[in-house]
């Protein structure tokens, strides 16, 4: 798969990384990392979430200074400030999170910073459309980047990589936003650019992929280098022991829970823009048993989170009706929503979950200001918030020094951990889970499944919203696949594989005969 | 508690910085800045001057209340100075055309000032919950619009009438009037101050202890985080800002019902701006806050003895500016540094320092 | 079925085809205006509406909102909300006082944007740096300004005017008008031709008694525009106000833009002051004479969603209202409402024609209401007329705030890493 024609060992590396470490308040990023990457290779590194993968490209790139360590760039010796030198040296960024001004076109967002290259204006575009091909983006540079979707949000941000004459291409994550067809149009281009002599450091967790596109894999591992790998004679199974020094968790559930109680009915649910000129939400039904897990694979912006905020009631549906056990929640707010029995793992738990400059145990208050232990009638019950929250951090081992300590000191995992916690306390009868196990380390990501499998064998009904195709075939009893805002198709996840979600997902039609495409209206379930 | 460092630290800092800041202009003017920080000092045991300080606390208390509501939602009610002004034109005209057992008459002017109060809060209020109107810039027209309607409130075919060369509402009549405690040639301490303390104490159960003061505490925090969490976000900004007006509208109640009984030209304005930058201060702390007001008004009254010694009294001006402004980035630096602290406390706990190396 | 769906919602538009330009929009937005005045003069019986004298006097005051309004366009741009220029204002308006009694009128305004500047400075310092939050530091700034201009006054202006809330008289600039073409117009404008007149007292208006600070200020609309959207510097100024962490990833100086902008929006604030100084009714500085004006600044940027031409229509709008009241007094003020009543007509018309109902049915329930009011008033209370930018601004925002687009990252406070 990988071309390693392209990769020259005689001259010096591309980039050299020694001894590279970093510290933050109470916790050390990256300690005694090296890491080599030969000149013209994609070059691998994997971890998990929280490793410090991020930390480490973020000194590569200038935004973080290290404390210890050097950094060499074709065999000299660099130090960078800011991105501006890391730029000036040939290095080129691609973000996780888009580093895209929405408000501005293509070209200002590819010209900003780089404006002594070909001033901002007639040169500028033409070299634009030049580069554009090279990336298989095929926007005029003058339309705003709000108008355009994720796949081609990442081509800006690669064609403004270029644009600086970067050599070597940093791609932070660049799968985790994409569907597997949409994967495999990245990799031809970067397999494309790499003949033309652009290196790549391809940072990712998701092994397959890794293996797929790179020339050479290193491993990190809480903050430091734990090895090297050849990707065509490793197995995933042993780079993944590499990642987390023991064997990765899986998702799979055993034996099915699902019975004939209908907890949520969803039925021809419609949400429209704020604008009200197209719908976000169109016709929607949706039912989940007791002790049933339905997955919704869809890719992001696809009305996935809308769906979830509409059942939770924070957005206004425009028609249809939502009934919890019999109990008609149309009309109700969010927090009666919750009385009725809903608990609601958000999709970001900073913006969604938790108030982060408070104490856990105030934490453990929100959503549950109404009821018992943590309310009593229009008065908060603090005694009962803390003794309850002593007891999540015990069942759900939250590693924390104690309740009192702010949310925001404690890891993404832990964070996560307390959430879910919060969530599966009052009785719930429906779990609303968005991407419950995102950016958290492999120990919290295994509590989080054992306790949805353990709730669900308990009876408890379960939406599960996840980009991880994995998690979603692993957990899930059903798999319903969300496009432009549509139920589209039914999986079974017994069957399914990843790649035939994939292309239901993106509406290029089954592929299996694991993915039922369902008519557009009504005959959805069963 | 080490907190208790992270909230005495930051004021402190920024009234020695303001004073020092202040000391400098003094100096460079020609001034002893000694001689004059004595005088004021010396001032608060002349004549009146304690009472006053007392009184004008209670009204800088009540103003800093109101905007401190606002405020733990993070909602910028800037439209306090025009709901006292309106409610102050209102309460004393509803005042001075009613005839009412005392007791019960002082009773409706006080509901009248905190409804009237409360309405101009209303406009900027449905403002943004039904279009989504930044309340900054609502309120603050608002305010222009407050001074307009007051104006023409009090003009002589309207509610007004002439007494020698002030235009003003007709007198509130005897029974609507609050009695003091007189302290003879001390003055007369105003009976709304005990109004003020109960604002205080409902204040910190209503924040502390209610369900309602974790709802606009959790939306002041992260209003997405309190809407997942079922705080109904529009619902927050209507009765927040209704409170906060209410509670505006009482602030030119101590010297309405006091001692002046009428609404004239000689209006005290800009309680308002000064109850922003006390609340900031107090950081809406119910004794932080009594603290700064306490602090605005010493600096008020004890600074017109400034002009004995020959500085202007303006002085105490820049020094209130220059508090709120140091003041507002020592509490930034200080709650930095103490997150900081904290991850770095649970990190060492955790272990995870040690861990990775 | 899937295959037979609509088209994706993120398809890639085509550019966007702006049919008109917008020099072209504004010149019917010009034009229109002159008709409408020109009509309701006629319809109402007040030529003043658009006398030479009017138009004059309404410059003069649309000179520190408009200013203001740029100071305000600048912060906001970069990411800084500027409450503070009020403040801002005020400093300038006694440094101009204080440079302008000894020296003439440029060295006021050298002085005001110095003193203009220094606020900004510290607002930058405040929430660039240290990360405060934007609404509270323009608010400390504001109090700060007065009270400094109050302590200086006391201290410099008393021992010369026997006044602390004045300073000494201020030797305005000299003023020059267009004589030849002026007497043309005042002809044209004497005949009282529909239109014809109307254009000639509004033209007249506009090139008698033209200062050296007019039109400076005239021309930093689109020295800002130029700068702001046609150069590198503007790109990144504005990138900063959008995506800082974008901006930051790019290399750009997110801090140094910050600093620049909101600087340059003091000064601007500051000359604002100036131009009030320095306006020939009052030449000396007079403690409250901003007025609120650095608000209305901030009222007319919003007015003008954010941009130099819409913001310089809003000024233009407020300084209008302002100036006819002065003018003329209230009745006339009145007839601007039957004005208002024709363009609601136009409006309900315009909104039929696109099928939009509601807007159309709302649109006449508002004209009949102001109707109803012209009719039955003899005058807008004088106490109203002054505020007649805040209650524009309160109904543009409660009809148009959710087409306006303020900067992504307005008012957000960014730290690095």
């Amino acid at each position: 798969m990988s071309s390693p024609t392209s990769v020259r060992t005689d001259d010096p590396p591309a980039v050299v990384l020694t001894g590279i470490t970093k510290r933050f308040p109470g916790v050390v990023a990256n300690s005694d990392v090296h890491l080599t990457v030969r000149r013209g290779e994609v070059h691998a590194l994997c971890g998990e979430n929280g490793a410090g993968k991020s930390t480490l490209m973020k000194i590569l790139y200038g935004m973080q200074a290290p404390d210890e360590g050097t950094i060499e760039v074709n065999g000299e010796q660099v130090r960078f400030r800011t991105p501006s030198d890391a730029i000036k040296a040939g290095i080129g960024m691609v973000h996780q999170h888009f580093m895209l001004a929405d408000n501005l076109t293509v070209q200002e967002n590819v010209v900003l910073g780089a404006e002594a290259l070909h001033g901002i204006g007639q040169k500028a575009r033409k070299r634009i459309i030049e580069l554009s091909g090279k990336t298989g983006l095929n926007v005029d540079p003058g339309v705003l980047v709000e108008q355009l979707g994720v796949a081609d949000r990442q081509r800006v941000e690669i064609l403004k990589v270029l644009y600086r004459g970067a050599k070597v291409i940093i791609l932070d994550e660049p799968t985790a936003v994409l569907v597997p067809q949409e994967v495999n149009e990245l990799f031809d281009t970067v397999r494309g650019m790499q003949e033309q002599g652009y290196t790549f450091l391809f940072i990712s967790h998701k092994l397959d992929e890794v293996r797929a596109i790179a020339d050479s894999v290193t491993v990190i591992r809480r903050g430091t280098t734990v090895g090297s790998a050849d990707p065509k004679t490793v197995s995933s199974r042993q780079l993944a022991e590499m990642m987390v020094g023991s064997e990765l968790p899986s998702p799979e559930t055993r034996e099915s829970t699902v019975t004939d109680t209908v907890v949520l009915d969803v039925k021809g649910l419609k949400l429209l823009t704020p604008d009200g000129s197209r719908p976000i939400l169109d016709d929607v039904d949706l039912v989940v048993r007791s002790g049933e897990v339905v997955g919704v694979a869809g890719v992001e912006g696809n009305g996935q989170t809308e769906l979830v905020e509409t059942i939770m009631g924070m957005r206004k549906a425009g028609s249809g009706t939502i009934t919890l056990q019999d109990k008609d929640l149309t009309k109700l707010g969010t927090l009666a929503r919750r009385e009725a029995g809903i608990g609601y793992i958000p999709e970001d738990r900073h913006r969604h979950g938790l108030l982060l400059t408070q104490p856990l145990w105030y934490n453990r208050i929100l959503g549950y200001q109404t009821r018992k232990p943590t309310a009593k009638g229009v008065w908060l019950d603090i005694d009962g918030a803390k003794q309850d929250t002593e007891r999540i951090v015990t069942d759900f081992d939250v590693r924390t020094p104690g309740i009192d300590v702010p949310a925001a000191a404690l890891s993404g995992g832990n964070q996560q951990k307390l959430v879910v916690g919060r969530e599966l306390s009052g009785e719930p009868v429906l779990l609303i889970a968005s991407h419950p196990t995102r950016g958290v380390d492999v120990g919290a990501q295994a509590l989080i499944w054992d306790e949805i499998k353990r709730a669900r064998a308990a009876g408890l009904a379960v939406l599960l919203i996840s980009a991880d195709l994995d998690e979603l075939i692993g957990l899930s009893d059903t798999i319903k696949v969300m496009l432009r805002g549509r139920l589209v198709a039914d999986a079974d996840p017994n069957t399914v594989t990843p790649e035939d979600l994939g292309s239901a997902m993106t509406g290029a039609g089954s592929t299996s005969a694991a993915v039922q495409e369902t008519a557009v209206v009504e005959e959805g379930e069963n | 508690m080490g907190h208790l460092r992270g909230k005495l630290l930051p004021p402190a800092l920024a009234i020695v910085f303001s004073m020092l800041l202040c000391g400098v202009a003094l100096v460079i003017s020609g001034a002893n800045p000694l001689n004059a920080f004595g005088a004021m000092v010396s001032q608060v045991g002349k004549g009146t001057t304690l009472v006053d300080i007392i009184n004008s606390t209670g009204i800088y208390y009540i103003a800093a209340l109101a905007v401190a509501i606002g405020f733990q939602m993070n909602l910028f009610n800037i439209g306090v100075e025009g709901q006292y002004r309106v409610a102050a034109v209102i309460a004393a005209v509803v005042g001075g055309s009613i005839a009412l057992p005392p007791g019960i008459h002082t009773l409706v002017i006080i509901i009248a000032a905190a409804l009237a109060g409360a309405a101009w809060a209303a406009i900027p209020a449905i403002l943004k919950v039904t279009r989504g109107v930044n309340e900054v810039i609502s309120t603050i027209m608002m305010n222009g619009l407050a001074i307009g309607l007051s104006a023409y409130l009090i003009r002589r075919d309207v509610f007004g009438e002439l007494r020698g060369n002030n235009i003003r509402t007709a007198e509130i009549p005897e029974s609507g009037w609050m009695p003091g405690i007189s302290f003879g040639g001390g003055g007369t301490m105003f009976g709304f101050i005990f109004v003020a303390i109960a604002l205080g104490v409902g204040y910190w159960i209503m924040m502390n202890r209610t369900r309602f003061g974790f709802e606009l505490r959790a939306s002041g925090e992260s209003s997405t985080a309190a809407s997942a969490g079922g705080v109904n976000a529009k619902k927050m900004v209507l009765v927040s800002m209704l409170l906060s007006g209410a509670i505006a509208g009482l602030i030119s109640l101590p010297e309405l019902l006091g001692r002046d009984h009428t609404f004239s030209l000689n209006f005290t304005a800009g309680i308002g701006f000064s109850g922003i930058a006390i609340a900031l201060l107090g950081r809406n702390h119910p004794g932080g806050i009594a603290f700064g007001a306490l602090l605005w008004a010493f600096l008020d009254k004890s600074g017109l003895a400034l002009d004995n010694v020959g500085v202007p009294r303006e002085i105490v001006t820049i020094m209130q500016g220059s508090i709120v402004l140091s003041v507002v980035v020592a509490y930034e630096v200080v709650r930095r540094v103490e997150l900081a602290a904290e991850q770095r406390r649970v990190g060492r706990e955790l272990g995870t320092v040690g861990g990775a190396a | 079925m899937i295959t037979t769906m609509e088209e994706k919602p993120h398809v890639p538009a085509a550019p966007r085809k702006r049919k008109v330009p917008g020099w072209a929009v504004a010149m019917i937005g010009v034009a229109g205006a002159i008709a409408l005045l020109s009509i309701t003069s006629m319809q109402t019986g007040f030529p003043q509406l658009t006398s030479s004298g009017t138009t004059q006097t309404a410059v003069r005051l649309m000179l520190p909102i408009l200013l203001a309004g740029l100071g305000g366009l600048w912060a906001e741009r970069a990411g800084v909300v500027n409450i503070g220029l009020e403040g801002m204002m005020i400093m300038g308006t006694w440094g101009a006082a204080w440079a302008g009694y000894q020296w003439g009128p440029w060295a006021a305004l050298v002085a005001a944007v110095v003193f203009g500047s220094l606020g900004g400075l510290l607002h930058a310092i405040a929430t660039v740096t240290f990360g405060v939050n934007h609404i509270v530091s323009g608010v400390a700034i504001n109090l700060l300004g007065a009270g400094l201009t109050k302590y200086l006054s006391t201290l410099l202006f008393q021992p010369l005017s026997n006044n602390p809330r004045q300073s000494p008289p201020v030797q305005p600039f000299d003023t020059y008008s267009a004589a030849g073409l002026a007497d043309w117009l005042g002809e044209l404008e004497a005949g009282q031709r529909l239109f014809i007149s109307d254009v000639a007292g509004i033209l007249r208006g506009l090139v008698t008694g033209v200062s050296p600070l007019m039109l400076l200020t005239i021309l930093l609309v689109p020295l800002s525009y130029y700068l702001l959207w046609r150069t590198r510097f503007g790109l990144r100024l504005r990138s900063v106000g959008e995506n800082p962490h974008a901006a930051d990833s790019l290399g750009v100086k997110v801090y140094f833009h910050k600093y620049v902008a909101v600087i340059v929006s003091g000064g601007l604030a500051g000359l604002g002051g100036a131009a009030l100084v320095l306006n020939p009714g009052q030449l000396s500085y007079l403690e409250g004479q901003t007025g609120g004006r650095g608000f209305i600044g901030l009222a007319a940027m919003i007015f003008g969603n954010w941009r130099p031409g819409g913001l310089l229509g809003g000024a233009a709008l407020f300084g209008y209202a302002d100036g006819l009241q002065l003018r003329s007094g209230g009745e006339t003020v009145l007839a601007l409402v039957y004005g208002v009543v024709l363009l609601l007509g136009v409006i309900v018309v315009w909104q039929l024609i696109r099928r939009k109902w509601f807007s159309a049915a709302a649109a006449i329930v508002v004209a009949v209401l102001l109707y109803l009011l012209y009719i039955s008033l003899d005058e807008i209370p004088g106490e109203f007329v002054s505020y007649a930018p805040h209650m524009v601004t309160l109904a543009v925002l409660a009809v148009a705030s959710q087409r306006l687009r303020m900067p992504a990252a307005d008012g957000l406070v960014y730290r690095r890493g």
